[in-house]
């Protein structure tokens, strides 16, 4: 039991990392990105295959974020004239692709097999505490990342992205250099989301096309949904919550007498589903509210929501 | 070699008329509801499904199977934009189109997974008559398809008819060509948004009944095609009901073509590079509306 709950609360780290790539693209950068699964899967077989070849893990994770980062930039430039809604469906069949590469090029992934016995660091060494090292592992890279994109979303960069997502033009006319401040975005977020597909391979040691299936991009859509898609803290929160739902689901659907595992497998997701529809009806904006928008985007809103910090930050005012 | 060549393009177009029809249906709802509805996909699966159990169970007939699944498809899409797309749609937020479009990929899980759960994940045939290809010169063409082609023209046929005859119909093209405008001449968006659901699911459900036809009906159905589709809608324009049909039937004849230089396992990446191509040529889809106002 307890190296169970050591497992999930792993899992929920990596899911935390992905929800941070989800934050700063879509939450603070204002562009969609339904294909975080892609960007995970990248860097899960690029950590993954690395390692198979004797490099060290460390600098396996590395380049697994590396190249994650720079396949979003090259998709985020190639895409670079499109709408949220054309966005959202190249984005989503970036994913597509990327599975059926993996499902179909067995020299270089292992087809549908998948890859497996893929190392851990420090495994042999730790033993039977190597699940406690990995917990402590995945959370520091979370917390890092986490402090390190409160940081910067505070800095020049993240005013200025943020008024690239709240009016496009008139962060031109202000001289923000818009392209340049999505491309930088893009490759932030599809790089923690590379990063956490790296710890994913080695936490679970196999990998296979059948993991990263788009379900898992919804799971972040919901983690980061749920805490506030445009804050650092909701995407950690979110997380731990999701993955509190999905293994919750689990357990109430073993008492339920005379459904088969399918049954079971589709209870879930369906709960996971109308899960996050209910989250977007009740409370669009999360569990932690967004504190740097100008109140003038969210009539809705009370005008106390907009912080003393957004109001004292003249767009044209950074570097 | 060109007997070869003829022969994918003959398929290619079999193939895209089938997919035209969910493509009308998703860039019909986009252009009077303003957002792309990701659960066509289950919408596909779920007409198949009602479908294929009056076909096994009752024995209907082909044509009478499409009209049930036509109609269930329509209801339960309907049914589904009421409770789930709905009341999203009507929250100010710069960013409604794309949480519109977020809660509609959950929904198509949900709707996913609520078949999965009532069928099993099992693959399920129609029982449809075996009869012999048609063989035309050297080409050949399976009934089936011949079927299917001529159901996809029938449909269009009728679509089309009613866009230009009827006075609903032309409210609906008003508005896609130009919401602000039609809004303007006192044709309410909203009051149409559930028939263009109910049409635009409707046509799902078809094309989802045709394609299990000719492969198999279990939930993932409408999901294996749902890059394709979108394909065909964007090379459309996205708003052009006969930028849907002409992209469909692009993307269906690229994708049998492509065959002659890829596996078959790469058909929807092809689909992909398609949109891809498209987009980076015209932002706005081959034949977007000739206004261009539309942002």
């Amino acid at each position: 039991m307890t190296s169970y709950l050591v497992f999930m609360l792993t899992l929920a780290g990596v899911y935390a990392l992905m929800s941070l790539g989800l934050v700063t693209i879509w939450g603070q950068g204002g562009m969609v990105n339904l294909g975080l699964v892609g960007f995970f899967a990248v860097g899960a077989y690029a950590s993954a295959l690395l390692s198979q070849s004797g490099v060290p893990i460390g600098f396996t994770l590395l380049v697994g974020a590396l190249v994650a980062g720079l396949v979003g930039v090259a998709l985020s430039f190639v895409t670079r004239p499109l709408r949220g809604d054309y966005l959202a469906i190249v984005t989503l069949g970036f994913a597509e692709v990327i599975r059926l590469v993996a499902t179909n090029e067995k020299w270089l992934t292992g087809g549908s097999d998948g890859l497996a016995g893929i190392r851990s660091p420090l495994k042999p060494e730790l033993g039977a505490w190597h699940p406690y090292f990995y917990l402590l592992l995945v959370w520091a890279f979370a917390g890092v990342a986490a402090l390190l994109l409160t940081r910067l979303l505070r800095s020049p960069y993240g005013r200025a992205l943020r008024a690239v997502r709240d009016d496009e033009q008139v962060a031109a006319v202000a001289g923000k250099p818009v392209l340049q401040l999505k491309l930088k975005t893009f490759f932030l977020g599809s790089a923690l989301t590379g990063l956490a597909g790296g710890l994913y391979a080695h936490l679970t040691s196999y990998i296979a096309p059948d993991g990263f299936v788009p379900l898992l991009t919804i799971y972040i859509f919901l983690a980061a949904t749920a805490g506030g898609y445009t804050r650092v803290v909701g995407a950690i929160v979110g997380s731990v919550a999701v993955v509190v739902l999905l293994e919750g689901t689990r357990f109430i659907a073993a008492t339920v007498p005379g459904l088969n595992a399918v049954q079971v497998a589709s209870a879930r997701e369906f709960v996971i589903a109308v899960g996050l529809i209910a989250i977007m009806h009740l409370r669009p904006e999360g569990l932690f509210q967004s504190v740097n928008q100008s109140a003038a985007a969210e009539p809705a809103s009370a005008p106390g929501t907009a912080s003393a910090e957004a109001s004292a930050e003249p767009v044209g005012s950074t570097a | 070699m060109l007997l070869e060549l003829i022969q994918l393009i003959v398929n290619g177009l079999v193939m895209g008329a089938v997919i035209a029809l969910p493509a009308l249906g998703l860039t019909l709802i986009f252009s009077v509801l303003g957002f792309i509805n990701f659960s066509i996909a289950a919408q596909m699966s779920i007409g198949a499904f009602a479908g294929w159990l009056v076909n096994t169970q009752l024995h209907w007939p082909l044509l009478p199977v499409l009209l049930v699944a036509f109609v269930v498809a329509g209801l339960i899409g309907v049914a589904s934009d009421r409770v789930a797309l709905a009341p999203m749609r009507k929250r100010p937020s710069s960013h409604m189109a794309l949480m519109v479009a977020i809660v509609s990929i959950a929904l198509n899980l949900a709707l996913e997974n609520a078949l999965r759960f009532g069928f099993g994940s099992g693959l399920n045939s129609f029982e449809m008559p075996i009869a012999r290809d048609v063989v035309i010169g050297e080409i050949r063409i399976g009934p089936q398809q011949m079927h299917n082609l001529g159901i996809a023209l029938l449909v269009a046929v009728l679509l089309a008819a009613f866009f230009t005859v009827t006075r609903v119909g032309k409210a609906m093209r008003a508005v896609a060509d130009n919401p602000d405008l039609a809004r303007l001449k006192g044709i309410d968006p909203a009051k149409l948004s559930n028939l263009a659901t109910f049409i635009g699911m409707g046509l799902a459900g078809i094309g989802g009944a045709l394609l299990a036809i000719d492969t198999s009906v279990d939930p993932s159905t409408g999901a294996r095609l749902l890059l394709i589709i979108f394909s065909a809608s964007v090379v459309g324009g996205l708003t052009s009901l006969g930028g849907a049909v002409l992209g469909a039937l692009l993307v269906g004849v690229a994708a049998e073509v492509s065959l002659l230089a890829i596996a078959p396992v790469y058909q929807s990446a092809v689909a992909f590079v398609a949109i891809l191509a498209v987009l980076l040529i015209r932002p706005s889809g081959l034949f977007a509306g000739t206004a261009g106002v539309r942002k």
